[in-house]
């Protein structure tokens, strides 16, 4: 029974649930095409109004940082607490900058 | 970075999600791709029991009611899918278990629906077993299993509400019509019970699954939430438990309840349930007779990616 083998490629789905708002990852599907892609994801993403706009990527062209290089890529900051206002004590008298 | 099994408990011990190319203990992987595929296959054959009614519902906002609730099942076992193919097995595996009868889906799938107080039922109190059931899995260490199982439990008290709707509906009725709400009561209850699994003395999955975050309340737990939740329910609206031994324990703040018949459940769970042939039989035809579509759509999508090179 191998006749599901010749299987649809994966498919990553985006929903941008409103209009201003950027898209946001919700999940994956299979489809033979783009179009089809765009179908089911309306039928399976969006079937309570969760969204105005999808975008759907082929799974496998989507280039992901490994967890491996997670502590090489995002440690540095960790030093850098200037970055963030709250760094700079302000005078008493000061209330907002 | 979790990198070996210590870190991997701590990281889980302090309630942080797993994410798909973390590192992850074998057992990790495989409990959950069993645990999430199963859940798939069991929303998968739970359309089979509701959609044969569809046509026979007693009217058109009914019909478009049960339709749509069948649609989100179909919905709920995609995002379990997908969630199982992030831990590395391909969903055409998964689905040619489901079909050879090797993977297990969830027995209560295995019982008759006679009537439209069936689908009352179901609703109530399977789908408000699998709520139990699912509303702690949102918080799953697993990160893309919680996320679908918040998906999917925002969808499913919907369908709790219109199964109890239909039950509320026929005890308002007729003689006739409140026997037949009854009647599915008396045959859903205890399966339902059964949806909860093993006894905890007999359940060999639970303590492992606890430290890992998989399973956060035993399955008598559960259970007794259940009974006690659907209990009042029930009451409310003239229905009568279908269990001598049931009632109110002032000390425990709990209902006792009788035992369930074990012996059915493990008949159930071996393929022997009222309708496990007929399931997979349906399920088998169905995949196989869409086989010409799926192609179809390769061919099409080939095609047209050719005109464009
Ligand atoms: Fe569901
Ligand atoms: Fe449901």
């Amino acid at each position: 029974m191998s006749d599901s083998k010749n299987s649809w490629p994966l498919w990553e789905v985006f929903i941008r649930s409103k209009q201003g708002l950027g898209h946001k990852h919700v999940g994956s599907l299979h489809a033979a095409d783009a179009e089809m892609a765009i179908g089911n994801a309306r039928d399976v993403y969006t079937r309570r109004q969760e969204g105005v706009s999808i975008w759907v990527v082929p799974a496998e062209n989507i280039t992901a940082s490994s967890p491996e290089n997670a502590e090489a890529l995002f440690d540095p900051a960790n030093d850098k607490v200037y970055r963030h206002p709250t760094f700079f004590v302000l005078p008493d008298e000061v209330n907002h900058m | 970075m979790i990198r070996t099994l210590e870190q991997f408990d701590a990281y889980v011990a302090a309630e942080k999600k797993i994410e798909p190319k973390d590192w992850m203990p074998d057992g990790y992987r495989k409990t959950l791709i069993r645990q999430i595929s199963q859940h798939a296959h069991s929303e998968v054959v739970g359309m089979l029991p509701e959609g044969n009614w569809i046509t026979r519902a007693p009217s058109l906002q009914r019909k478009a009611i049960l339709l749509a609730k069948v649609q989100d099942e179909a919905g709920h076992g995609l995002y379990l899918y997908s969630a199982a193919e992030t831990l590395g097995v391909e969903r055409a595996d998964l689905i040619d278990d489901l079909l050879s009868g090797k993977a297990k889906y969830s027995s209560i799938f295995n019982y008759p629906v006679l009537t439209w107080a069936d689908i009352g039922a179901i609703g109530w109190l399977v789908d408000g077993a699998a709520i139990m059931n699912q509303v702690p899995l949102c918080r799953c260490s697993y990160g893309p299993y919680s996320r679908s199982m918040i998906r999917v439990c925002k969808e499913e008290s919907f369908h709790q509400r219109q199964g109890y709707s239909i039950m509320v509906e026929l005890m308002k009725g007729n003689e006739a019509q409140r026997e037949m709400a009854q009647d599915a009561l008396n045959r859903w209850w205890w399966p339902s019970l059964m949806m909860f699994g093993p006894s905890d003395k007999d359940s060999e999955h639970s303590s492992q699954n606890m430290t890992w975050k998989i399973k956060r309340f035993t399955n008598d737990e559960l259970r007794q939430r259940m009974v006690d939740m659907t209990v009042p329910q029930a009451e409310c609206i003239g229905l009568k438990m279908p269990d001598k031994d049931l009632k109110w324990n002032e000390e425990t703040g709990h209902h006792d309840f009788g035992e369930i018949n074990w012996d059915e459940f493990y008949n159930v769970l071996a393929g022997n349930g009222p309708c496990n042939k007929e399931r997979l039989a349906v399920r088998n035809k169905a995949h196989h007779d869409g086989a010409w579509v799926r192609e179809a759509a390769v061919a099409y999508a080939k095609k047209n990616q050719k005109i464009r090179a």
